[in-house]
C-alpha cells in the first residue's frame, strides 16, 4: 500500500495557529504519511531558529477563554499580549501540550518536508540565516506539484 | 499479558502519545508487544486509529488505576 500524502499551507504565525499544522504534520508522519508543509506569509515565523517571539493576542480574539472577563480597551494596553502569551504557555506546559520547538523537531526527525515561500521571504526581507537548516525554498508551482497527488490538503 | 517494552506517556497531550508510541515501536522486532500507558483520554480513540492505519495490532485497550493502558503488537 502506497503511503498516504498530506500537504499543508501554513499561513499564520500566532501561537494558537502555529499548533494545528505542526500537530497534524507530526501525527501524519507517525502514521507513515508523506507530508509537506508550505510556509507562507506569517507562517514563515514558524521556521525561525528562535521561536520565542511567537505570541498570542487577546485582541480581536473574542473566543479566547479568559480567567476573568476583560474589556477590549484593557486588552489593548501595553504588556497584555505578553501576559496572554505567558499565561497560555504556562497552561500548555501544565496540561502536557508539547512546545512548538518539540513538535517541529518531531516533524523534522520524521522527514516532514518544510518549504518556505520564496516570494514572502523576499517580501518581508527575511534573512535566511534566521531560519532553521534543512528547509527548501520554493513557489506555488512547486507546492502544487506535490499537493496534486495528496489525499489531504489543508490551508491553515 | 507479557510485553517486551513499556512506554509511559503519562502527562503528555495530543499528539505526543501517538508520536512517541511510533518512536518506541521503531527499534522493536515484528511480533513484539509494546505496552503504552497514557493519561490523555483522547489517546483511546487515537491509539485505535494509529493501529488501524499503521497495521500494528491493538491487542488490548483498557484502564488501570485511572490510566489508559494499551498493548500493541508490532506488525
Amino acid at each position: 500500500m502506497a503511503a498516504k500524502k498530506m500537504a499543508i499551507i501554513a499561513t499564520k504565525g500566532a501561537l494558537d495557529m502555529a499548533y494545528p499544522p505542526l500537530i497534524l504534520a507530526s501525527t501524519a508522519a507517525a502514521l507513515g504519511w508523506e507530508v509537506q508543509v508550505f510556509f507562507t506569509f506569517y507562517g514563515l515565523q514558524l521556521l525561525r531558529k528562535d521561536l520565542s517571539g511567537i505570541a498570542i493576542s487577546p485582541l480581536a480574539n473574542p473566543a479566547m477563554p479568559m480567567p476573568v472577563p476583560m474589556p477590549v480597551i484593557v486588552q489593548m494596553l501595553p504588556g497584555m499580549e505578553w501576559m496572554a502569551t505567558t499565561m497560555m504557555k504556562a497552561k500548555m506546559k501544565k496540561k502536557g501540550v508539547a512546545s512548538l520547538e518539540e513538535l517541529r523537531a518531531v516533524c523534522i526527525e520524521s522527514d516532514v518536508k518544510f518549504i518556505a515561500c520564496q516570494m514572502t521571504v523576499d517580501l518581508f526581507e527575511f534573512d535566511k540565516s534566521d531560519f532553521i537548516d534543512g528547509i527548501e525554498y520554493g513557489g506555488a508551482a512547486m507546492f502544487m506539484g506535490f499537493a496534486g497527488e495528496t489525499d489531504v490538503c489543508l490551508f491553515i | 499479558m507479557n510485553y517486551d517494552k513499556e512506554f509511559d506517556a503519562s502527562g503528555l497531550a495530543c499528539p505526543m502519545p501517538i508520536v512517541k508510541t511510533k518512536k518506541s515501536l521503531a527499534d522493536m522486532a515484528s511480533g513484539q508487544v509494546l505496552r503504552v500507558i497514557s493519561t490523555d483520554p483522547g489517546s483511546v480513540c487515537d491509539m485505535q486509529a494509529f493501529a488501524e492505519q499503521t497495521g500494528h495490532a491493538l491487542v488490548s485497550s483498557g484502564t488501570e488505576s485511572g490510566k489508559y493502558v494499551f498493548l500493541l503488537r508490532k506488525a
